[in-house]
């Protein structure tokens, strides 16, 4: 059997570090869309608690040599949340903060959906909703077939779940038993046209994975506790894939934002960015200058 | 008397003397041959293994073929995961379905991402035979040479198929091979040139190039010799690199003979005549008619009535030229 590292559990310091950092995270997250103009608010504040506990936290992974061959694979499948994983990138050290602000804009790296061939560490293309789930499947194919030690996340948004692509993958990794596979949904219950329940419900979801032969993990997806542990869950087992359902805020932590289907897929104005940033300021404890 | 290429079987003009083997076999073929020479190489099958004669690998190498069951855009997307984690992956599966079905995930996860994903179109045309319409792809070649990265490969026999598999399995990135289900003559040799990039030159002559690519480069031939009773002597080109198409070849033909017929057993819209004209128009136009299908679906039957029904075998191919010789100018 491969061995996978550890993932170590989480002291309280830990803990309150990381919030820390999801708050900054978030706050980039904005600064970021309002620079481009265009872009999606909700999934990457709603995801930015599971993106700051990955980086800082749960992969192995190293910011200063992207291409170790024994990193641990994080793919994503709903492309139109990069900008949460460029944030967490940059705050990981993978490239200067300062890149942040050419998301979006012309020869810049950080394209509007992420792309591999401009930044190999992404690990993977995506944007039409469905690809990444196969693509994580094919990695962790590999990575069990030749006994190799990583493991491969995959982070998969409600849209993925309409996709049927993404349940033939599921199908695959359930009879090839990809325990070295962990996916992570984003279960916000909004998508561009409105409630993800209202457009195509997905529930009973733990169930419909359970039929695929997966161990299905449902978390609060802001407790960054619960979701080291479930990360260290999935790790013990060796039965079959696991999925663990991360039930997510959409616009997370800016109150205008969260919940409101509107926010899928438009950035912050300027005034918006301002109430926004002070909101996630006091949410994080400090009263900072808005002209900082 | 135009001096006969060396480059074909001896008895090519003689179909009777010719063996019948269908072009899959020469991919089943290849991949055990790619698989020996590289063990980073497998293959997905998506439950036509036998068909597609990727059970030749199967067989081969168990450990490193992948059944996927009917889900070919799943099977796209996993062979472009297999082949970021540093394998090379073949994808086998009726052209119909892949490229046919899954064509958005080869354009997202093979292509854009420059993954060594290889699409093994098994079927394809409208030699397919009794089956029908649905299985008879005549669109793939128009959906997979306009994407970036792709390269396509249309071999003209199992030999030649098996040389484009192996070619497809040393190149980096996505390639189309396209074949077909019923049994074709063999009429090159295993010293008969190969090369992705290279049209080659089957028959001499200057009065019209006809271009052709798949098992009906040999009905062009047998076009040309009955063509050569009348007086007119056709250059005969075997265009198995669709993409990247060979320019310099084609200028050539274009210059040296004033008028061209393309045939493929595709759609005419976009396939390689369409790759052809492409070409001409820019470098050196001339009259050209693009033989194929037109505008429609095919239909059950068999093969070789398919292909008389549909216009693509040698005495069609004889009046296309006979046409395109008054168009000259």
């Amino acid at each position: 059997m491969p061995s996978v590292r550890d993932i170590p559990s989480i002291t309280d310091k830990k803990l309150h570090s990381l919030e820390k950092k999801a708050n900054l995270i978030r706050q980039d997250v904005l600064k970021m869309l309002r620079e481009a103009g265009s872009g999606h608010s909700a999934g990457p504040l709603g995801l930015a608690d599971i993106f700051t506990s990955l980086y800082f936290h749960v992969l192995k992974h190293d910011p200063k040599k992207p291409g170790w061959s024994d990193r641990d694979r994080l793919l994503l499948s709903c492309g139109h949340v990069v900008p949460i994983r460029y944030a967490a990138m940059a705050h990981a050290g993978y490239f200067p903060k300062k890149d942040l602000m050419t998301l979006r804009k012309l020869g810049s790296k950080l394209q509007g959906h992420p792309e591999v061939t401009q930044m190999k560490s992404l690990e993977n293309t995506s944007g039409p909703l469905g690809d990444g789930g196969p693509q994580s499947c094919g990695m962790a194919y590999v990575a069990k077939a030749d006994k190799l030690p990583w493991h491969t996340y995959c982070v998969l948004s409600e849209g993925d779940l309409e996709a049927g692509i993404t349940w033939e993958a599921a199908m695959f990794a359930g009879k090839n038993n990809l325990h070295n596979l962990t996916w992570i949904i984003d279960r916000n219950n909004i998508q561009i046209d409105g409630y993800t329940e209202d457009i195509m419900p997905l529930e009973p979801l733990a169930d419909k994975f359970a039929a695929f032969n997966w161990t299905v993990i449902e978390i609060d997806g802001h407790n960054i506790m619960q979701f080291v542990d479930a990360c260290r869950y999935a790790q013990t087992i060796w039965e079959n894939p696991v999925v663990i359902i991360a039930h997510t805020v959409p616009g997370k932590g800016v109150d205008f934002m969260e919940f409101e289907p509107g926010w899928h897929g438009k950035p912050p104005g300027s005034d918006e960015l301002r109430d926004a940033l002070r909101e996630l300021r006091t949410l994080g404890g400090t009263i900072e200058s808005e002209s900082e | 008397m135009k001096k006969e290429q060396p480059k074909l079987a001896r008895s090519w003009k003689n179909p009777s003397r010719l063996k019948l083997i269908p072009t899959r076999n020469g991919f089943g073929e290849g991949l055990v041959e790619a698989g020996k020479a590289d063990k980073n190489v497998m293959v997905i099958s998506a439950d036509l293994t036998d068909s597609t004669r990727a059970s030749y690998f199967k067989d081969a190498f168990p450990d490193r073929f992948v059944q996927f069951g009917v889900a070919e855009q799943a099977m796209a997307a996993t062979a472009a995961g297999m082949a970021l984690a540093g394998k090379t992956v073949f994808i086998a599966s009726y052209a119909a379905f892949s490229p046919g079905r899954n064509w958005e995930q080869i354009r997202t996860t093979a292509c854009l991402q420059k993954a060594n994903v290889k699409i093994a179109g098994a079927h394809a045309g409208i030699s397919v035979g009794p089956d029908g319409a649905t299985h008879q792809m005549v669109e793939d070649i128009a959906i997979t040479r306009v994407l970036p990265e792709m390269k396509v490969l249309v071999p003209c026999d199992s030999i030649e198929t098996r040389k484009a598999t192996i070619a497809a399995a040393k190149m980096k990135g996505p390639v189309y091979v396209r074949f077909a289900r019923s049994s074709s003559p063999v009429f090159t040799t295993n010293a008969t040139p190969f090369a992705v990039g290279k049209a080659q030159v089957f028959r001499d002559g200057s009065d019209l190039a006809i271009i052709a690519c798949g098992p009906l480069v040999y009905e062009a031939l047998m076009a040309a010799e009955e063509l050569s009773k009348l007086g007119i002597e056709a250059r005969v080109i075997n265009n198995v690199s669709v993409k990247p198409m060979d320019e310099k070849t084609i200028v050539q033909a274009a210059k040296d003979c004033g008028a061209i017929v393309t045939i493929e057993e595709a759609q005419a819209a976009a396939g390689m005549g369409s790759a052809v004209c492409e070409i001409t128009s820019q470098h050196f136009p001339v009259p050209v008619e693009r033989m194929g299908m037109q505008d429609r679906f095919g239909e059950s039957g068999e093969p070789n009535e398919l292909l008389e029904h549909f216009g693509l075998t040698a005495p069609y191919i004889v009046k296309a030229a006979k046409r395109i010789m008054k168009k000259k100018k």
